[in-house]
């Protein structure tokens, strides 16, 4: 297991909690609130179609298109929207561009608000307590956990999710792509840089 | 309420260890957590807000020491309870002992991705809220509340100065949401606050926080 024990956030032990769960399901089903055939589906939405090869998407067309990623960043719903990633936990989104003077990082301090249409479901980190509690404060040390190191002339922005709107980083591009088209500028975009913890780093 | 799901600005937490080969869901009971909480949420029951604050009820000990899709799991156990449609003994059961309550919407497989993708903005322009209070650049004071119920504003900008970065429009607002169903849109803002200002000299250099809050939060400063 990569987890080192400090960590309470992965559970296939917690035989209780499986238990219940388990008990839930059948009571919901037979009381004929749930589809069980509904439940599939959105587990299979997340696991299959809704991730963040969504947002590298959304990334890659603002990098190579100028006006789009003006409207990106004017009227992130609506641009995302144009490509076909709408919906729940991404109704109001907000795009935040990274420039050579400022990085932007999301978090959520208070639950785990985190743009689903755009990156999926969140990774647990993101919504265990160490990120949660340290990004706000102590934004430096938390990148470099994820190994970034940035100059202290570079101002970090932290968003703290408190609201209904869903904050999106606009990673900057990096050197050495010029001439790429969307689709290989989408495979170099992860998800951490879209949440602020990475940067893009140029390709080798 | 100032549960531990308040977390910003806390130490002592551990490594933050990100696992790049993570699966989406680690067991099928998490799927079933997840699953369950949107398709119940759906049926009208409850609303977003209120179920943020049922998770927030876990006892701190015990939200700190469980995983997400524990507070997930544990967040829907009590608003089924609250509301009457599942009784603690039909749990020990697995299976119905009273009547099924009905419910006016349940959401069919077919609809679900449709679902999914039309979602609910918060958003309520519409509904003629009161002029904004703040305009962009204006200097505030995030006030100091402590209500025992829902709230979101967290405690690390309690009384912290800072200034409007921008005004995202009209939205629910979670506190009265959260107690009666009750939305009393208002104006929300994106609230800079500097990292001195929030944490003094233990403040890492160049760092800032943008916090989204809404004027009953809000006092100019």
């Amino acid at each position: 297991m990569p987890h080192d024990g400090h960590h309470p956030d992965h559970g296939s032990e917690l035989s209780e909690t499986e238990l219940r769960i388990r008990a839930l399901e059948s009571l919901l089903v037979e009381k004929g609130y749930v589809d069980p055939a509904a439940l599939d589906v959105l587990v299979e939405t997340y696991e299959k179609n809704v991730g963040p090869r969504n947002g590298a998407r959304v990334v890659a067309k603002a990098w190579d298109e100028p006006d789009y990623k003006a409207w990106l960043l004017k009227d992130a719903s609506a641009a995302i929207a144009s490509l076909g990633y709408t919906g729940r936990q991404g109704e109001d989104m907000i795009v935040l561009e990274n420039t050579a003077d400022v990085h932007n990082m999301i978090v959520c301090t208070l639950c785990s608000c985190y743009p689903w249409p755009v990156l999926g479901l969140p990774p647990t980190w993101y919504k265990a307590a160490p990120y949660r509690a340290h990004a706000v404060s102590q934004p430096r040390s938390v990148l470099g956990e994820f190994g970034v190191t940035l100059p202290e002339d570079i101002e970090i922005r932290v968003w703290d999710s408190t609201a209904e709107t869903r904050y999106m980083v606009l990673p900057l591009r990096p050197a050495g792509t010029d001439g790429w088209s969307q689709e290989q500028l989408a495979e170099i975009v992860t998800r951490d840089s879209m949440i602020g913890t990475s940067i893009v780093g140029t390709p080798s | 309420m100032n549960g531990a799901h308040d977390l910003g600005g806390g130490h002592g937490h551990g490594p933050i260890a990100p696992d790049p080969n993570e699966p989406l869901f680690h067991a099928d009971w998490e799927r079933k957590a997840f699953s369950l909480t949107l398709a119940m949420g759906f049926t009208g029951q409850w609303n977003i807000d209120q179920s943020r604050f049922a998770r927030e009820s876990m006892a701190p000990g015990r939200y700190l020491e469980t995983s997400y899709y524990e507070h997930w799991a544990h967040g829907l156990e009590v608003l089924l309870a609250d509301r009457a449609l599942v009784t603690e003994d039909e749990i020990q059961a697995a299976k119905p002992i009273g009547p099924a309550k009905p419910l006016p919407r349940i959401l069919k497989a077919e609809d679900v991705v449709a679902t999914l993708q039309k979602g609910g903005s918060a958003r309520r322009e519409d509904k003629g809220a009161p002029t904004a209070k703040f305009n962009a650049g204006d200097r505030v004071i995030a006030r100091n509340i402590n209500p025992p119920t829902h709230t979101r504003v967290p405690r690390y900008v309690r009384g912290r100065a800072g200034v409007i970065d921008r005004v995202h429009g009209v939205f629910v607002f979670p506190d009265t949401n959260a107690k009666s169903g009750d939305e009393r849109p208002q104006w929300l803002y994106a609230v800079r606050f500097e990292g001195q200002e929030l944490w003094g000299p233990d403040a890492e250099p160049g760092a800032c926080v943008y916090v989204d809050l809404w004027d009953d939060y809000l006092d100019a400063a």
